[in-house]
């Protein structure tokens, strides 16, 4: 059966891609965010996942205010970097498992999880940063990637708690398909930022370290955040942290700390990266 | 009954709802033309006229032109949408960013790297403004 190993939630700043495509990474200014992932490289490593059950938002890449999905789930065997204004990043492309992620789709909405389904779709730097910072700068992803979408862009987005029972609806989903296949799942984007009008460059590291504890002592409590709380305490853009909670919630009770990062500040963000063990 | 919108309160804040996204509909999709190349080539070689070939308001045109991303907000742009104009310009999200603060970006650099605007006095319309 497949089972999930770990959640790895990261936030994804398209500066971090720059500085890694550019070789920056050892200048003054970035040499503290990369050193935070430093652990995180080795240990990836080892654990060598099959799949990575990717939860990020599209940065109006793939969607324009034509079509905005809530929750949307990436079926296709690949996905194409986007380009976002300056030319698609020099990343590989992304291998889906759309046997895997057919699965997922099919048990979740009969589990009353109404997904989107895409077949074809570009992949912006919401999932290609998370890959960089844990994998480097391979020839080619040392693993398959289900994309799965949440819509942060326009207000609202789904709630806190619809993020975390989604979680748990697909780490039941995950758990009844029927192959070995060691599969992660990645929350990411956050933490506090806000990048519009005259508060951009707001950091709350208060909030940011409370979520952060509450992960592992009150993730229940941690979904029942409302927006308005996002919204006012960690900026316009800090409600991104709600795609954390899906990845929470798809892990077992207790998962065991393996990692934890925080700094300030990658552009106009906190940088927050966790790690958790899903084995017991 | 009309939706409640208790976020209207937050200071130096748009947030982008429906309402927003009906207003900026034809802004946000001009935006989106140029993450191709040859748009982005388009526009560079004659801005107004590219404008023009979008129903867009005069005032959405005028907050291009000047590249005044805080107007740009105010007329219905969303700043991932409006991100593809810094980037055709060569800018980060971090100049654009200090752009709508009314900070050099020096100052607003030099201010992230201090940790960034704090929350306190930053929550509500009309409290004391801090950093």
């Amino acid at each position: 059966m497949a089972r999930i190993t770990a959640g790895v939630f990261t936030s994804h700043v398209p500066a971090i891609g720059a500085a890694i495509d550019l070789g920056k990474t050892g200048e003054p200014y970035w040499q503290p965010v990369f050193e935070g992932y430093a652990f995180s490289r080795q240990w990836m490593a080892k654990e060598k996942p099959d799949v990575i059950f990717l939860v990020y938002n599209d940065h109006a890449s793939a969607f324009s205010l034509e079509m905005i999905p809530t929750f949307a789930i990436g079926c296709a065997e690949r996905f194409a970097p986007a380009d976002e204004g300056w030319g698609p990043r020099k990343v590989p492309p992304v291998i889906g498992h759309p046997e895997l992620a057919a699965h997922i789709t099919q048990s979740v909405i009969l589990d009353e999880f109404d997904l989107t389904i895409i077949n074809r779709m570009d992949v912006d730097h919401g999932l290609t940063v998370p890959l960089s910072l844990l994998f480097g700068q391979p020839d080619a992803w040392p693993c398959r990637v289900i994309p799965f979408a949440v819509n942060v862009v326009q207000y609202p987005p789904p709630t806190g708690n619809r993020c975390y029972q989604l979680g748990r609806a697909i780490r039941r989903a995950i758990a009844s398909f029927d192959a070995d296949l060691n599969v992660q799942v990645w929350g990411t984007g956050g933490m506090s930022h806000q990048l519009q009008g005259p508060r951009a460059g707001l950091i709350n590291k208060t909030f940011d370290n409370a979520f952060l504890d509450r992960m592992l002592t009150d993730p229940e409590g941690l979904a029942r955040i409302p927006h308005l709380d996002y919204v006012r305490e960690a900026g316009s853009e800090g409600i991104e942290l709600v795609m954390w909670l899906i990845a929470l919630g798809a892990l077992d009770p207790h998962p065991r700390l393996v990692h934890r990062f925080y700094h300030v500040p990658a552009s106009n963000t906190a940088v927050g990266h966790v790690i958790l063990d899903n084995r017991h | 009954m009309a939706l409640d919108k208790p976020y209207k309160d937050i200071p130096g804040t748009t947030i982008f709802d429906a309402e927003m996204s009906r207003k900026g509909y034809h802004l946000n999709q001009f935006c989106m033309s140029l993450m191709k190349a040859e748009n982005r080539e388009k526009f560079k070689a004659g801005e107004r006229a590219y404008l023009d070939q979008w129903p867009m308001t005069e005032e959405q045109k005028q907050a291009v032109l000047a590249r005044d991303y805080n107007r740009m907000i105010a007329a219905g742009g969303n700043i991932y949408f409006l991100a593809k104009i810094f980037s055709t310009d060569g800018q980060s999200f971090e100049l654009a960013a200090s752009s709508m603060t009314g900070a050099t970006p020096q100052e607003y650099r030099a201010m992230m790297l201090a940790g960034g605007r704090s929350i306190e006095g930053n929550r509500y319309v009309g409290e004391k403004r801090n950093g």
